[in-house]
This record gives C-alpha cells, sequence and structure tokens, in this order.
C-alpha cells in the first residue's frame, strides 16, 4: 500500500448525498480480475450519457475542478461492498475524500487502498463545499501525522483509528499483522470449547 | 455489570486478540466466495507467496455474473466467463469447495449456504458482499467485507476489527395480512433512514420476528445493510433449530446437542444495555413501496409521495420521473422481477405463485421469476409452481443474483419502471438508465398481473 503523510492540492465539489457504490463503479465494470482500470469509469453513469458523451454538468468533466481531494456529501460509499468502488476512486487519482459521514464498508476499503478518508461536522462540510466551489484554486492541506486539515479559513483536528493512522502512514496492510498472530490464531482453534 | 447482548456473546466467543488501544483480531468460522470479489484476493495472496489458511472454512459459489438462460452452455460474455474460470482454478488450486454453474448446490451465496446448514447459529460468517448480513436471521455475526479483507480471511481466517456498537429494533404487535416480512424491513429503513445503522450491528426483537419463518428473517436480516448497519441478528430460537436440523451440513447426533446447548446461551440477556434502541408497532406496517433512489425512500402503497423542500429528493424524483405529493397507485409497470437474496426463496414463490394462480400477466408486463438456487428451483418444480407461473405467462430462469444488479444480461432497460423484489433501486441499478421500485414478491405478483401498480390491501380483501 502506498504511503500517506501529508497532502497540498486542490479539491472537487461533488455536493450530493447518499453517493452510493453503484455510482461510483456501476456493477457491469465489475469484471475485471485485477484491480486496474476502474479509475476510467469512476461515476461513470454520472460523467457520461448512454451513448458515451461526456455529460459537461458533472463536476468532473468541468476543467474548473481538478486535484486529488473529494470533498462530497452525507453518506459517502454507501450500498454494496465492491472494493472496487475504492479502486475507481483512488485510480481516477483522488488520495481522500472529505464528507461528513462514510459508509462502514467503503471506509475500511478506503484505508486500505491508502485512501483517507476524512468525517467533518454537516455544517463544516456545507462551508467547505461552498468554499471549494467558489474558489476552485484553494488549497486544502491534509497532515495525516498530526491530523490536520488546513484550509486558508482555519485548521481542523480530524479523527482516525490510531492503529488504521500508523498503517497509511507507512504503507503497512492488515494481512502482515494477522500473519504474525499465527500462534495466537492457532491456540485459539485448539481451545475453544464449541 | 449489565448483561450482554446476543452480538456480544458471539463477538467475544471469536477474539483471538486485541491490539492496545485499537482493533481485535476476529475469529472468522466460515467465508463464503464468488468470482466477483474473489479473484483480487487470490492474487494479492499469490504475489506476496501466502497460502490460503484454512480452504476447509471456505466455500465457493458462481452467482453474480452467471447467466440465467441456458447455463448448460458456454457463458457468452468473454470477461464473465474469464471471471468464472479464475474462481474454478482458484478454488481448485487452493482445495477450496465450489458450486459452480450448474451444480446442484449452485445458487445465489446468501441462499445457498443457509439452504446447507453452512449457516448456523453462533458463528461468525463473512463474504466479499455486502449483503452477508442475511445469515444473521440465524443468530450469526455474518457480515460484508471488501476484497483487501478477503485476502486477510485467505490469510489467516481471521480479520482486524473495531466492535461496532449496538442497536436495537423492536416490532412488537400484530402485522396486518399480507404485510410480509420485506414490508417490515422497507418500513423501518423509511423510518430510520440509510444511515442510522451505520457503525451498529442491529439486533431484530419483539414478536414478529419472533412469529417470522427463518426465511422471512433471512430478509429482514438481508437489508440491514441498506440502513447503514454492518449487519442485522435475530435471537437463535426453536424455528432456528427446527430449519438447521438435518440439512446437509448441520451438526449431527452428540455435536448437535453440545452446539444446540450452546445456541440455547446466545439470545440477549435481559438487562442488557444496547447503544440505539429504536421500537415500533407492527399495526402501522402497511404494504410497501418504495418512490426514489434509495431504499429508505419507501412509503406505504396506499401513501404519496413526501412533499418536501430537498435536493436530495428532487434529484431521485427526476431519475424516477414522479412527483411530489402524487401517489403510484395506477403507474404502470412494465418489469417484474422476483429474485435476489433478499426475495429469492421458496416461500417467496409459494406467496406469489397463490396471488397468480389462475390469473394471467398483463401484456405490457415482462415478468422474470429467478429462483435464489438450484435447490428452490428443484422445489418450485416439485410442488408445481413452475406450471403456475409459465400458464400465468411469467418467464422462468436459472438461479444467480440476476437483475438484482444487472452485471449479466438481465438487465431493465433505460426509463423502464421494474417493481422488484431485491434491495436496493440506486440509480442504474438494474441497468443504466432503469428506475426501480423495491416491494414485497406479493406486490410484484400483483403487479405483474395488473400491469400497474396496485392498491394490494383492497385486492386481497
Amino acid at each position: 500500500m502506498e504511503k500517506f503523510t501529508k497532502l497540498t492540492d486542490t479539491a472537487v465539489p461533488l455536493p450530493i448525498e447518499n453517493i452510493d457504490t453503484d455510482q461510483i463503479i456501476p456493477a457491469r465494470f465489475l469484471k475485471s480480475t485485477d484491480k486496474k482500470g476502474f479509475g476510467d469509469n469512476v461515476f461513470r453513469d454520472w460523467r457520461f450519457d448512454q451513448k458515451g458523451e461526456k455529460n459537461e454538468d458533472f463536476v468532473l468533466n468541468d476543467p474548473t475542478y481538478s486535484g486529488p481531494i473529494l470533498v462530497a456529501g452525507d453518506n459517502f460509499g454507501c450500498g454494496s461492498s465492491r472494493e472496487h468502488a475504492a479502486w475507481a476512486i483512488a485510480g481516477y487519482g483522488f488520495k481522500v475524500v472529505i464528507s461528513s459521514f462514510f459508509a462502514d464498508i467503503f471506509k475500511g476499503n478506503a484505508l486500505n487502498n491508502g485512501i483517507l478518508p476524512i468525517q467533518v461536522t454537516p455544517e463544516y462540510l456545507k462551508e467547505l463545499l461552498a468554499l471549494v466551489t467558489e474558489k476552485p484554486d484553494t488549497k486544502l492541506t491534509i497532515d495525516l501525522e498530526n491530523q490536520l486539515l488546513s484550509t486558508p479559513a482555519g485548521k481542523l483536528e480530524f479523527e482516525i483509528d490510531p492503529y488504521k493512522k500508523v498503517c497509511m502512514i507507512n504503507g503497512y496492510d492488515d494481512i502482515d499483522f494477522l500473519i504474525s498472530k499465527k500462534e495466537k490464531i492457532e491456540a485459539f482453534e485448539q481451545e475453544r470449547s464449541f | 455489570m449489565a448483561g450482554k447482548t446476543l452480538f456480544d456473546k458471539v463477538w467475544d466467543a471469536h477474539v483471538v486478540d486485541t491490539v492496545p488501544n485499537g482493533p481485535q483480531v476476529l475469529y472468522i468460522d466460515k467465508h463464503l466466495i464468488h468470482e466477483v470479489t474473489s479473484p483480487q484476493a487470490f492474487s494479492e495472496l499469490e504475489e506476496r507467496g501466502i497460502p490460503v489458511a484454512r480452504p476447509d472454512q471456505i466455500v465457493a459459489t458462481a452467482d453474480h455474473n452467471t447467466p440465467t438462460v441456458d447455463q448448460h452452455l458456454p457463458v457468452r460474455d468473454v470477461l464473465s466467463r474469464n471471471q468464472l474460470k479464475q474462481l474454478s482454478e482458484n478454488c481448485e488450486k487452493h482445495g477450496i469447495t465450489l458450486y459452480g454453474l450448474g451444480h446442484k448446490y449452485n445458487g445465489i451465496v446468501h441462499v445457498m449456504a443457509p439452504e446447507l446448514g453452512i449457516t448456523q447459529p453462533g458463528m461468525t460468517m463473512v463474504c466479499g458482499d455486502s449483503h452477508t448480513s442475511t445469515h444473521g436471521a440465524f443468530g450469526t455475526i455474518a457480515f460484508g467485507i471488501g476484497t483487501s479483507q478477503v485476502a486477510q480471511v485467505f490469510a489467516s481466517q481471521c480479520l482486524l476489527l473495531t466492535k461496532p456498537k449496538s442497536l436495537r429494533v423492536n416490532v412488537n404487535g400484530k402485522l396486518k395480512p399480507n404485510v410480509l416480512p420485506k414490508d417490515v424491513i422497507l418500513y423501518v429503513i423509511s423510518k430510520i433512514g440509510t444511515n442510522a445503522g451505520t457503525g451498529y450491528f442491529c439486533e431484530y426483537a419483539g414478536n414478529v420476528f419472533e412469529e417470522m419463518s427463518m426465511e422471512g428473517r433471512m430478509t429482514v436480516c438481508n437489508m440491514s445493510i441498506e440502513m447503514g448497519a454492518r449487519g442485522g441478528m435475530i435471537a437463535p430460537d426453536q424455528t432456528t433449530f427446527d430449519y438447521v436440523q438435518g440439512r446437509e451440513f448441520a451438526p449431527e447426533s452428540a455435536e448437535w446437542e453440545e452446539k444446540l446447548a450452546y445456541w440455547k446461551t446466545l439470545p440477549t440477556d435481559d438487562d442488557a444495555v444496547f447503544d440505539k434502541e429504536y421500537s415500533f408497532d407492527a399495526e402501522d406496517i402497511e404494504p410497501m413501496v418504495t418512490y426514489g433512489t434509495n431504499p429508505g425512500m419507501g412509503i406505504k402503497v396506499t401513501g404519496t409521495i413526501p412533499d418536501k423542500e430537498d435536493v436530495n429528493l428532487d434529484k431521485a424524483l427526476a431519475y424516477m420521473n414522479f412527483k411530489k405529493g402524487e401517489s403510484l397507485i395506477d403507474k404502470p409497470i412494465n418489469y417484474v422481477f422476483i429474485g435476489s437474496c433478499t426475495n429469492s426463496r421458496i416461500e417467496d414463490f409459494r406467496i406469489a405463485a397463490d396471488f397468480v394462480k389462475g390469473k394471467q400477466k398483463a401484456p405490457n408486463v415482462n415478468a422474470w421469476l429467478v429462483p435464489g438456487s438450484q435447490q428452490v428451483a428443484k422445489q418450485l418444480i416439485e410442488e408445481g409452481l413452475d406450471k403456475v407461473f409459465t400458464e400465468a405467462g411469467f418467464a422462468l430462469r436459472q438461479p444467480g443474483c440476476s437483475a438484482c444488479l444487472a452485471m449479466n444480461d438481465d438487465k431493465i432497460p433505460e426509463g423502464e419502471y421494474c417493481v422488484s423484489t431485491s434491495n436496493r433501486n440506486f440509480e442504474g441499478r438494474q441497468g443504466q438508465g432503469a428506475r426501480t421500485i423495491l416491494a414485497s414478491p406479493l406486490m410484484a405478483a400483483a403487479t405483474a398481473v395488473a400491469g400497474k401498480i396496485t392498491d394490494i390491501t383492497k385486492q386481497l380483501n
């Protein structure tokens, strides 16, 4: 997994609530057996119409907005467990998603792929969306070590599971950790009473 | 000290280790896999030279991407065929049991495992599919995981998790006639919303769930994820034990007695405290339909679409081509889908057949019936339900996830409405531009016959 420490860049506003994983990556694109290429189809049916023509109104097709930070509406990533959604977000180039609420499975999948989900209050989100929408060249800084999100308007401390923070900063994933517990796992299998 | 919940008891019995100030290592009893969310996990292991730790605790099926016609022929779609081939090769290589296309046990993962007795009370079960919550109907901790986690379970038979908070949904009272388990869960989600359960594991309690069949309980637990909860559970009781006993992989004789005694200790203690609790009266629930683009946007079929200022509602109604304040009754419908891990079990087809018997499907309707498994398909024939449906003009297809997520060719065309017994009405879920109305198998059958949404309460009384 890629390491994540600090990032300063512009953001893309997507003020839609309940963005589900079927919107992030529609099921018909889940037939690949590797993790590559999903970024091409992120938000496919919002970016393109049925004929494959660009929907000019959609923010990702608007040259005004760019950057590796996605600022999205409440309850981002609800629905399916497909990790393809995280691969699509990462594949497109997003490294951070900021929302007022994340669905559980998406949040875990994001963290397992080096994408940092930052949860803020609904009020803060509203202000941030307004800021990046009105001033598209606004730079945001995300400092994971100090758990700080900085905008020209000020600094905000965000929360992250301490274990996951260490994983993100060092690029570790859970597999190595779990394998290191092999003896304990085997002992558990022997000792369990049912 | 307060008592323990059903969830606490099962969770605590599976904790292998706790990271100081961090997550816990949770042991997983059964791992179910399918063709779509497993290939990258197998590749991950191979790249790192890690073996599959407990292949005998994994069961595989092909369901998401399989055709529902001509399953005896090679799969036409090249990418789908390749995905299925990879699943077969991976299972063979790692010694994992696979119920592939054409196998007598093949079916939707959440239909197949319970009907074979693989799902048992007190277990921990995972699958790379969010509707793994279905298995919670047995008093099992069952939840969907991402592919990175599939790889973790392959590697260690464990997951690193933070214990979720506890939530209880109580429904007590007497359900009205023709209010089905699907209506109960659609009602609950319409009341509490699509993220009320996020961060929580849910327990469903009250006489309504106690009196439900196992298949009904599965329908309810299946949709826990639609209110954001990773999983939902119902305390195991005699109904559960009677369902499990005698199934292919259920424990037998002395082992059965031993497990049964343990399972009886699992229900939530009277003095247990939940972090959040909701209570509803069964009498308030009526047959439900959804009008929008998430499962929380549901109303009684006799109700009207909310008339309020809300940009999300505006967006959903623009997609659905519905108006605020209007009723869905008499809306013409051209597609009906009875299937999916929510409602594709024999009881669902019995209910639909009961209504359809002696009637004809409306000429404008394409009615697809997709049984959840080969075993359900077989039972349909044994009970003569296939004849009822075909005489009424319904198309009986072969098992799979089908039009629930439209990964295969079973897609609803752009702009068309589909009354569907599945679990998600997201934009494009059943095909690009398709408009999904979630409902019970009875509502679906009635829609197919009428060719439009009908007030089922009036029809049946």
